[in-house]
């Protein structure tokens, strides 16, 4: 176990080190930073003098060096358009965005596990195919489309929630919702094809023959062993909907991370950009390593591949 | 209907002995091959439903200027937000209404199916080569090899792809090609986790053997011999990524750093009509629609390709 932990670690800083590589080197190579920032309507001396006082000028390698040594310190510059660190805003904005990906997991997790428990013990019936329908439609569903529905329909008709905004907790349920349907389908169909494969297993027969109760061998056998590629699954999707708040937190105005990252886009505040990439890129990171270790702490198989 | 889209792998599965697969095995003569197909397409009726739509959208995409009633690029500015024909104000003249700049809404929907089928098509063509051939070596040399493209698909995978594409895009100054040729170059990780793991299976298979005893070349065992039999899987997945690229474009093209106006790109018609979505919800309602039934009917497709591959894997 122990080695396992280790060469996981050393798999994820390489990853996250070669993230930090790979997102500066497209962002400073995939177009001139200098004339982005300038603007349209800059003369060629005013590039020229943003591209020296920004350091563009420099190697690539060496500006990336400096960047890298200042990120290990937590200091990820200033914003080129708010009068602050990149460090200040990111610690501002981060809560709403966590707040909103926790929410949108529990919701996800609330209905998923029970929906797919369902749906595998009344496999083939009209509420396995509402499930898998529901599965279907949450595939299918532009999220930010369906974030604008739930705005038109709550907010606008019935006047139930607010539609925009991050004052209390009212103002992240339609959000909450929206992003949370989007991970839903994956870890329904996961909880019911576990279901469907333990309950035709050996040692639920046994328990059945030995006579315990239908809820017992349901919940404290069969559930238990299905729901660990759920967990798994759970952590990766909260890495995911943490990358996709930047549409679900523009659509509703929620001003967290993710419309810090657009905001910093479309104003070309690149080391925002910068640092919102690697920060959502890490969490991912963190995520998925926990589920690889908790994974690996239930079922002792993984560890030896 | 399905398994789940999140387990790829599953894909791969060698046909097990399924209700549809023994059924076939008792007819007594075989019927011919092509008729044998619609049966089985048929059978399944979200895959004849997907394939219907999708059919359907093709031919729409293809003849577009016969099929659309108006210019979609013609502003008229005394007819602007008509609405549909279904709603009290609306007339046949303009059957889906007009947008903000009177342009005719039907006919934006229509040559809108252009732009989501070739983002589709070309992204998950780009995004195929690139994930394949990454697939393919690290499942056929294993080792060192392995071991390297799979650090490259993990770091792929813990990248923010919708981040990362709109940074891009912004910088680049979204259009249709590089918008294209971005989500190529992003959405390949799926290609390259399925072919891995199906190529792996291969490896060993006696014909690839022979191939190798034969003293075959190495590009021909992995073009003639690897290829054709991971094609299945493969086909899968492209319906999946396309129908990924298309949700994607669309969000880029919302967020106003996709497909630049005028072209009638779905996420784009979402995006100009959202302050009007207030007091007309048509005007998200249609392009929305539109979009979530393309992308219904290809993943629809994809998952009924995959149970004709697989019979075993419905669970």
């Amino acid at each position: 176990m122990g080695t396992f932990i280790v060469r996981r670690l050393l798999v994820a800083l390489g990853v996250a080190l070669t993230i930090s590589v790979v997102s500066f080197m497209l962002l400073h190579l995939s177009g001139d930073l200098a004339t982005s920032i300038a603007g349209p309507e800059a003369t060629a001396e005013q590039v020229a003098q943003i591209r020296t006082e920004y350091g563009l000028d420099r190697p690539i390698v060496s500006q990336y060096l400096d960047w890298l040594g200042g990120a290990l310190q937590f200091d990820f510059g200033r914003s080129y358009y708010y009068q602050s660190t990149v460090v200040e805003l990111i610690v501002e904005r981060m809560p709403i965005t966590l707040t909103l990906g926790g929410l949108a997991l529990g919701l996800a997790v609330c209905i998923s596990i029970p929906l797919g428990v369902v749906a595998a013990l009344k496999r083939d019936s009209w509420v396995d195919r509402l499930a898998l329908l529901f599965a279907v439609v949450g595939q299918a569903m532009p999220s930010f489309w369906f974030g604008l529905t739930l705005i038109v329909v709550f907010a606008v008709t019935l006047k139930w929630l607010p539609a925009a905004g991050s004052g209390g907790l009212e103002h992240f349920i339609l959000p909450a919702i929206a992003l949370g349907y989007y991970a839903t389908p994956a870890m329904m169909r996961l909880t019911r094809t576990g279901m469907l494969e333990v309950l035709e297993s050996d040692y639920i027969r046994t328990a059945r023959a030995k006579g315990l109760s239908t809820t017992a061998v349901i919940f404290k056998h069969a559930l238990r062993n299905a729901i660990i590629p759920v967990v798994a699954l759970a952590a990766v999707e909260l890495g995911f909907m943490l990358g996709g708040s930047v549409v679900i937190e523009s659509v509703f105005s929620l001003g967290g991370l993710g419309q810090l990252a657009w905001d910093a886009i479309s104003r070309n505040d690149y080391p925002v950009v910068q640092a919102v990439v690697l920060i959502i890129a890490l969490f991912y990171i963190v995520l998925t390593l926990l589920a690889d270790i908790a994974n690996a702490a239930l079922d002792p198989r993984i560890r030896t591949r | 209907m399905t398994v789940s889209t999140s387990t790829p792998t599953r894909a791969s599965r060698a046909p097990a002995a399924g209700g549809r697969a023994r059924a076939l095995s008792e007819v007594p003569l075989p019927p011919p091959a092509w008729s044998r197909v619609t049966r089985k397409v048929f059978g399944h009726r979200g895959l004849a439903i997907g394939l219907v739509c999708v059919g359907l959208a093709v031919l729409i995409a293809l003849f577009a200027p016969l099929l659309a009633p108006h210019d979609p690029y013609f502003q008229d500015i005394s007819n602007r937000m008509v609405p549909p024909v279904w709603h009290d104000k609306g007339s046949w003249e303009h059957v889906l209404g007009t947008d903000k700049l009177g342009r005719d809404y039907l006919s934006r929907l229509i040559y809108g199916t252009r732009i989501s089928l070739v983002i589709g098509l070309v992204a998950a063509l780009i995004s195929g080569v690139i994930g394949t051939t990454l697939g393919v070596l690290a499942g056929y040399f294993g080792g060192r090899v392995d071991a390297f493209i799979s650090y490259i698909i993990t770091t792929r995978l813990a990248m923010p792809v919708v981040l990362v594409a709109l940074a891009l895009a912004s910088l680049t100054g979204g259009s249709l090609t590089t918008v294209i040729v971005l989500l190529g170059l992003l959405l390949w990780d799926r290609f390259a986790v399925v072919s891995r793991s199906v190529t792996q299976q291969l490896r060993d298979a006696e014909y690839v053997y022979a191939a190798r005893t034969l003293g075959c070349s190495l590009p021909y065992i992995l073009l003639r011999e690897v290829l054709p039999n991971i094609a299945g899987a493969l086909i899968v997945v492209i319906t999946l990524e396309m129908a990924h690229a298309i949700l994607l474009e669309a969000t880029l093209s919302f967020l106003g750093m996709g497909v630049q106006p005028p072209l009638p790109s779905w996420g784009l018609m979402v995006a100009e009509g959202k302050a009007y979505m207030f007091f007309q919800p048509w005007v998200i309602a249609i392009p929305g629609v539109a979009l979530f039934v393309l992308v219904l009917a290809i993943n629809l497709l994809g998952d009924g390709l995959r149970d004709l591959n697989a019979p075993g894997g419905r669970n």
